[in-house]
């Protein structure tokens, strides 16, 4: 906790002061941390966890005089993060109960369970054929269509989609935890 | 609609130093703009000075009016700064003084209740000024509570109501404590209740009003 309060305590001030780069580092690490905290809150991929993401840096931009150097700056980023929740909530007539003592999920903020998801789709598609595993890198992640796919690579449409569902198969069996073909 | 990486670009571009001390600066301005006008409308409605002034000094129920509304003006102002920031709490031991400062101005009434005659009862509660002190005093505050939610508008506060109270409390304080230069009534009862009430409807007012415009 104290290495993240220290480092956005120090940006705060030098953005205070009036340095850009600064600034600019502490938004970027501010609008990360607040949308874990209201992905947490409102589940994630809420269609309004982006608004919120940017209500809060307009606030903390508009209202950035009131902190005080003082005092901890992860305790006014979390008061107003919370005070923009909770308007929002109250907006959308939602049942209202935001705890107060959740500071810890603003500091220890970080996309490390997307990231952990990230990696175990790339050790699982390690595990299958080159072409295969570049057919469904192609379609399924990067989103390109299987006439685009089938034209860069040579093969058929159809000989694409047989080896993108095979694949696809084999990884669903793995991830029940049954190798065997 | 903009891209949080865009948004954030033009927030951070151009940036300028933050003033120093913009809080305490602004919030002295609002709230020093209302007492000016106060007093202003204090010498206006012709109130002026008790004419018992000199004399009055060195008698007690001079100084508890002013004790009475200055701690209350007090607890009102370190409030107000407390809230305009958004971490910013009241904390227990300030409600514990604003009600110690209540049960003290109470019991002062009481035990000059209990010591006094049935007789006196009237003169001591109702004074010869009860239809008008309360009045003057809301009257004497808005010009305060103008100048104060003007200057909390641009603050953060994370408890609207709770801070336009603070406000209102600050503004009929502060106003009360003006109108006891010119108010010549001494007795405990009637400083309780009509300068309580002089102090009370600022405070609901404001935090009324702190609910809607105390957003942000």
């Amino acid at each position: 906790m104290q290495p993240v309060e220290e480092r956005l305590r120090r940006l705060m001030i030098e953005a205070l002061a009036g340095d850009e780069k600064s600034y600019r580092q502490l938004l970027s690490d501010v609008g990360d941390r607040v949308r874990a905290y209201y992905s947490r809150r409102m589940g994630p991929g809420h269609a309004s966890t982006e608004d919120l993401v940017q209500e809060t840096l307009l606030a903390v931009h508009t209202r950035r005089f009131t902190y005080d150097s003082d005092r901890p700056f992860t305790a006014w980023l979390h008061a107003i993060a919370r005070y923009k929740l909770i308007d929002h909530l109250r907006a959308s007539r939602a049942h209202l109960s935001v705890p107060i003592d959740d500071m810890n999920d603003l500091i220890s903020a970080d996309d490390s369970e997307a990231t952990g998801a990230r990696h175990d789709v790339e050790k699982l598609l390690g595990d299958l054929p080159e072409q295969t595993r570049g057919f469904i890198r192609a379609v399924k992640i990067d989103g390109r269509s299987i006439a685009e796919v089938s034209a860069a690579s040579g093969a058929s449409e159809s000989a694409v989609k047989v080896a993108i569902h095979r694949g696809l198969k084999l990884l669903a069996r793995r991830m029940k935890g049954n190798d065997a073909p | 609609m903009t891209t949080t990486p865009d948004l954030i670009d033009s927030l951070a571009t151009g940036l300028k130093p933050a003033p120093r001390g913009f809080v305490s600066r602004r919030l002295g301005l609002g709230i020093g703009a209302g007492v000016v006008l106060t007093i202003a409308a204090a010498t206006l409605f012709a109130l002026g000075l008790r004419p018992d002034l000199p004399t009055a000094f060195t008698s007690p129920p001079f100084w508890i009016k002013f004790a009475f509304t200055g701690l209350l003006m007090l607890a009102g102002l370190v409030a107000v700064w407390r809230l305009a920031r958004p971490e910013g709490k009241v904390s227990r031991s300030m409600w514990a003084g604003i009600v110690g400062v209540l049960l003290a101005m109470s019991a002062l009434a009481a035990v000059q209740l209990a010591n006094a005659p049935v007789a006196d009862y009237r003169a001591l509660i109702m004074g010869k000024t009860a239809a008008i002190c309360p009045w003057l005093i809301m009257l004497l505050s808005l010009p305060i509570l103008a100048g104060a939610l003007w200057a909390m508008r641009s603050m953060a506060p994370t408890h609207p109501t709770l801070a336009g109270a603070s406000v209102g409390l600050a503004a009929g304080a502060s106003a009360a404590f003006i109108y006891a230069f010119s108010c010549d009534e001494s007795a405990m009862p009637f400083v309780l209740i009509w300068y309580g009430l002089g102090m009370a409807v600022p405070t609901l007012v404001g935090a009324l009003l702190g609910r809607y415009l105390l957003r942000w």
